[in-house]
Parts: C-alpha cells; structure tokens; sequence
C-alpha cells in the first residue's frame, strides 16, 4: 500500500497504486475498486480510494494532434493545462477556461469540470471538451461528445471519474493576441460592495475574482480585493515575441511541511491587513503576464505544505443571487466566529452559462471558496456547518473541494445524481462516492475501516 | 542530432529523449515494436515540433530486417546524423538462471541485436565521416554481480564493443556515446520498490543529450553513478565474491 495525498491532505487513506502508460492498453486487472487519479489537486477526497487502487494517469501524457490554424488541440487525459499553455501560449492559443492551477490534468479538469475566473462569460472547461474517449471495466470503449453518446458525455464531464477511465480527449483553445493580462485591482470595503463591482466588472472584463480577508468582522465583513482583466490588445507590431515573454518567473519550493503555529490569527490577520492595505484604497492598473495573473500559488511549488502535516480542508460553495448577501455573511461571519484562520479566501460571481456535465457544479450566483488549516473536530464541524448553510441557501458545494458534505446535502446539489448512478463503472469508486452512498457495496465505508477485512472481489477480475 | 533513427523508441528513456529531440526540431525516424504505442509516440513528436517523423513497427529481434531498416531510415529522411539505440530487455536472473534459453533471449536483444544494427550504421557513418551514435547501456555491464549478472553481461559485452567501434571511428569524426543510466524509473522497473537513487526517465535523457551534443564517450547518468560504480569495481574480486550483491 502506498499512500498517496490529496492537496489538502486530508483525510489520509491507504491505496495502492498502479501507473498506466499506453491509450491503448485495456484496464489492469486488480482486485477491489479503482480510480483515475491525475495530479492530485483536488483537495479532500474525491481522487482518493481508501481501500482501493488508483490508476495514475500521469504517464498518459502524449499529445495526438494540434492544429495551429484551428487552436483544437488532442491529447491524452494526463497531460496537463500547463504542458497544454507551453505548446499552445507560443502559438497564439490559450485555455478557454482555466483553474487558479495549471498543475491539472485534462482528464482531472473534465472530470470535475472546473471552471475560472472567466465563468459569467466562458462557462465551465467541459463546454469546450469537444470529444473524449471512455473506457470502461467492460473493456468497452466510447467515444463521446454532444453529438456521439452524448449521455456518456454528459455523466462523464464533472463526473468525479467515476464513469470510467477518460484516454484521450479533443479541446477547442481559444486565440490570444500576446500572453499578458491588463489587470485592475480595486479595493471592496465590504460584501455588500463586492456584490456591486463584481456585477458591474462583469460587463467589459473577461476575468473576475475578489480576495476577501475572512478575519474583517462586522461591517466589514467581505472586505477585499477584486481583480479583473482581459488579456492585452497586440502590442508587439506583429513581431514574434521574444523567449523571455513566454515564460515567466521563478518557482519556488515549500522544502518542508511548515510547523502549524506558523499559522495563527494573529498572522493571518497580520497579512491580511497589509496584503489590503498594500493598496491605498485605490484602483490600480497594471500589465502582467499570464502565469502570475491565473497561477499565483503555482509559483511556490508544494504551498500546501504551509498548513502542516494535517493539512487543511478546502470549502467551496455557490448560493444563488436572491439568497447570497445573507449566505455569505453569514459564512463569513460562522468562519470568523471559529477563529480558525482561512488563509485564502476567494469570492466570484458564476454566470448562467450551463455546462454539458450532469454534476457540474457552477451555476448562477456567487461563490466563496476558502481553507481551513485542520485543527479536528473543531474544523470538521465549522465546515458541515457551512454545508448546511449553504443548502438551506439553495446553493451547492464542489465535490473536487469537499471533504465534510453530507450525503444529503450531495443528493440536493445535484439533483441528476440518481441518473448519474446509473452511468457510474462498477469497477469504479472513490473514498468521496462512499462518503456519498454509505451502504453502496461491495465497496463500502466499513470494509474499508476494517483492518485486515477481506479485499472486496473485483469485477475486473470476474470478467 | 538533426536527423535521428531511434531504436526501441517507446521504451520510457527514448520517448523522454523523442520529447527533447522533437522541441528542438529534429526529424525523427522512431523504431519500436507495439505499432499502437508506436503511433502514439509519434504523434506526441509531431504535436511538440519535430520537423518531420516517420516511424516503423518491427521487432528489432529480427536482425534480418536490420539492413533495410537502416536504409529506410536513411532514406526517409534523406540521411541520418544520429542514432540513438535504445532497445533492451532486463530479463530474469533466475529463470536465466535455470535455462540457456531466457539466458539468450536476453544476449539476442540487449547485445546481439545492438550489434547487428550499429554494424551498418557504422559504416555509412565512417563513410559520411559525420554522426554520433548514443547506446543506452547501463551500470550494470561494469561489474557482474549474482542479482543479475546475465543482463549485466549482455550490457558489458555491449560496452566493449562500443569502445572498439569509438576506437576505429574515431578518425571518421563519428562519436560512440555509451550511456550508462542506474536506476531509472521505468515500466521496465515497475516491479521494484523505489529508492532515492531511482532517477526520472527525463532526467536521464536530458543527461543523454548532453553527453551526445559534446560528443562524451562513456556517462553515467545521474553523474552520481561515476562514483558509485567507482567503489563496486574498486572492491577487491576476493572481497567481492563474498558479498551479497
């Protein structure tokens, strides 16, 4: 058994693993469930299988086919969005909707169909996923798009992986006149504030965010930063861009997990306080290259390590326009109240743009993504708790953030997930699905609790 | 290297090298046996910038083929500056162990087949006075030791061979690059546990570019093999014997 984390390390399971190489290779036989698992940046454990396998799919990192006159670009799932930015950024093509990683593989962004700061007016990732191909335990294989098994396509994209095994799959990049950003900054006094600016930079930028300081208490609950962008009209006359224009900065390292008394109120507060007040108050403008505009964590390699060997539980919801003022007060305000320091904390407002998935998890509103250095119990609860908040809210939680939602909660947000069930591989399952379906065997919560316990006997094995 | 002929290219060091090669442009000719990894490995080059890839499935245990693989090559590329041969198996020491026939299946391929291909190769080369020959080899042909002195057998004839084909082309202006990774992490590997000592498959064909584009004769990739592989050969053969390596 080796153990392998999610990005927010936790919960800890053991699984094994087992790596794949070729497209066209049939799935390995194994005993017990499995599970495609990419980089690893979902952050509880909806790309764990306590108990099970999981079949890497890095190795699956082979581009089929790009065509620079076209910006459609064919790979296999493991490839990543930044192996994707490096052959297309040069080129002139760009991600048409990208995560605030580009450490993702295609296979992990279509099965948790992420969305980015671009949602009012881009959508989600899956809408650009023109075609895939899907493997199942079955050994059948389906190529799936809107117009080829199109309910496969539809379970599949922010299926959690748990259809079957993506090999390959075609996405449309969009064009890009040169790599950088104009982005603005502006200051937010308060949520009630946010709520205004994000709506009306909505308009005329292409990408939005807001930082908030979840520490501001009060009135000054949702205090914080928006950004918004486009990227930069041609600046360069037509000529070719210079090498150093297409990579951008130095990466740093995490070299070891920081000891948990680094964070504290008191430091996060600290930073909060001259990361907003770095601003004066002002909007400013300023010219910056892609990389630290959509990727700012990527630049310090392994920053989850920060929160120490007990990780830190990601929290991510959506509440609709007509609930979202009181929602997200009162989010804020609960996580305040915990004392339990959220180092970052992003607010967005999602457009009506739907996505082909069944479970895809932006809809129209506005969501708050935050983390929790783990603390126990204390934190377990702070988060069920806005999971419950976030329900009697009609919004919904993101499965790829979620460590804590409760089944029932799960069976709210997505109300196709009866159907979805149907589509789900036999072979296939997550720690995060069981969480889901408690009594849903062979592959259940108990057999996985019980040392020693019987592995349970694979389909795979019984074909 | 601007127009290269890699044998055994789905094995996971020469993809990593096809990947490099292909960013900087090069034409390819890739040689590999499973037609569908083949395929896959070759579009991946096409897609990342190679000027040009033809590729052909052939297993490369038929030396019969070996002549006019080696002309296809040429041809399709209208010439060839480079060669990197990459093709090998790690066998099994116990069940080389247990018959002459696993034994020589391991000889046939990691040894035999290098040679009956790097022979014409060779010779065009000598006679274009132009090219460098990369061979994957390994720390394993330095010394042989009981856990797999079969397959460090074969890479060790393959090493000697090498040195007297540097030898005699060496005035033709043709480098003989013998490469000698240690442990890589490999599929060939899959099956053992992993040390700090593992290197990645990238890592190693960066180190195998390196050494062809400034025409080295042997490396060892990661270098920390020059010094492990120093200590193993400097251990008296009496002391040797004894020990459980």
């Amino acid at each position: 058994m080796k153990s392998l984390e999610s990005w927010g390390r936790y919960p800890q399971v053991e699984q094994r693993t087992q790596a794949l190489t070729w497209r066209s290779d049939a799935l390995p036989e194994v005993s017990g469930s499995v599970l495609p698992h990419g980089l690893g940046r979902s952050y509880g454990d909806s790309c764990l299988n306590g108990g099970g396998t999981l079949l890497l799919t890095s190795g699956l990192d082979k581009f089929i086919d790009f065509d620079p006159a076209t910006g459609v670009v064919r790979c296999e799932a493991g490839v990543s969005l930044d192996m994707i930015l490096r052959l297309g950024a040069p080129r002139g093509w760009f991600l048409p909707v990208t995560p605030g990683t580009k450490f993702v593989t295609v296979g992990g962004a279509i099965a948790n169909d992420v969305h980015g700061k671009n949602h009012h007016c881009a959508g989600t990732f899956g809408r650009y996923v023109r075609r895939f191909e899907l493997v199942r335990s079955d050994g059948s294989r389906r190529i799936c798009s809107p117009d080829e098994n199109p309910d496969w396509y539809g379970a599949t994209i922010g299926g959690l992986g748990l259809t079957g095994l993506i090999t390959w799959a075609e996405v449309q990049l969009k064009p890009i006149s040169n790599p950088y950003v104009l982005q603005e900054t502006v200051p937010l006094a308060n949520l009630d504030e946010f709520l205004v600016v994000a709506r009306e930079s909505e308009a005329d930028h292409q990408f939005t965010m807001a930082w908030v300081d979840c520490l501001a208490r009060g009135k000054k609950v949702g205090r914080g930063l928006l950004y918004r962008g486009n990227f930069a009209p041609p600046q360069f006359d037509g000529l070719p861009l210079a090498k150093s224009h297409l990579s951008h900065g130095i990466g740093l390292a995490v070299p070891m997990d920081m000891p948990s008394f680094c964070l504290n109120r008191l430091t996060v507060s600290a930073f909060n306080w001259l990361y907003f007040h770095r601003q004066n108050g002002r909007p400013k403008q300023r010219l910056t290259h892609y990389d630290p505009f959509f990727y700012p964590l990527d630049a310090i390699y392994g920053w989850n390590r920060i929160y120490g060997r007990r990780g830190f539980l990601q929290f991510q919801c959506v509440v609709p326009y007509s609930t979202a003022r009181d929602a997200l007060k009162d989010i804020l305000e609960r996580s305040s109240r915990g004392g339990l320091p959220s180092f970052l904390s992003v607010l967005k407002t999602f457009g009506d743009i739907p996505s082909p998935g069944w479970l895809s998890f932006p809809r129209k509103g506005v969501t708050l993504a935050m983390d929790f250095a783990n603390r126990g119990e204390k934190t377990y609860r702070l988060v069920e708790e806005l999971d419950r908040v976030t329900r009697e809210a009609g919004g919904a939680v993101y499965p790829a953030k979620d460590a804590r939602m409760s089944p029932e909660s799960f069976a709210a947000y997505f109300p196709r997930h009866t159907e979805f069930a149907g589509y789900v591989d036999p072979a296939f399952s997550s720690s995060f699905w069981r969480r889901m379906h408690p009594v849903s065997l062979p592959f259940s919560l108990e057999s996985e609790r019980a040392s020693g316990a019987p592995q349970p006997q694979s389909v795979l094995a019984l074909r | 290297m601007k127009k290269v002929l890699v044998l055994g290219a789905t094995s996971a060091i020469a993809q990593a090298t096809v990947r490099l090669l292909a960013a900087r442009g090069a034409s390819l000719y890739l040689v590999g046996r499973n037609a569908a990894n083949l395929d896959a490995v070759t579009k991946d080059a096409a897609t990342r910038g190679a000027a040009k890839v033809e590729s052909k499935a052939v297993d490369l245990n038929d030396f019969a083929t070996h002549e006019a693989l080696v002309e296809g090559a040429f041809q399709a590329l209208g010439g060839l500056d480079g060669v990197v041969l990459a093709h090998g198996v790690l066998g099994d020491q116990a069940e080389s162990q247990a018959t002459w026939t696993a034994t020589e299946a391991v000889l046939r391929t990691n040894f035999m087949s290098a040679v009956s291909l790097l022979t014409p190769l060779a010779n065009r080369f000598e006679a274009q006075k132009a090219g460098t020959m990369v061979v994957i080899s390994s720390v394993a042909g330095d010394r042989g030791r009981q856990s797999n002195y079969v397959y460090g057998a074969s890479k060790g004839a393959l090493n000697v061979f090498l040195q007297g084909l540097r030898n005699r082309l060496a005035k033709a202006n043709v480098a003989v690059v013998t490469v000698k990774p240690g442990f890589v992490d490999t599929p060939m590997t899959a099956h053992l546990p992993k040390n700090k000592l593992f290197a990645s498959p990238e890592k190693v064909a960066r180190g195998l570019l390196r050494a062809a584009d400034s025409r080295k004769n042997e490396v060892y990739v990661p270098g920390i093999w020059a010094l492990i592989m120093l200590i193993i050969k400097s251990i008296p053969e009496s002391v040797f014997k004894k020990l459980k390596l």
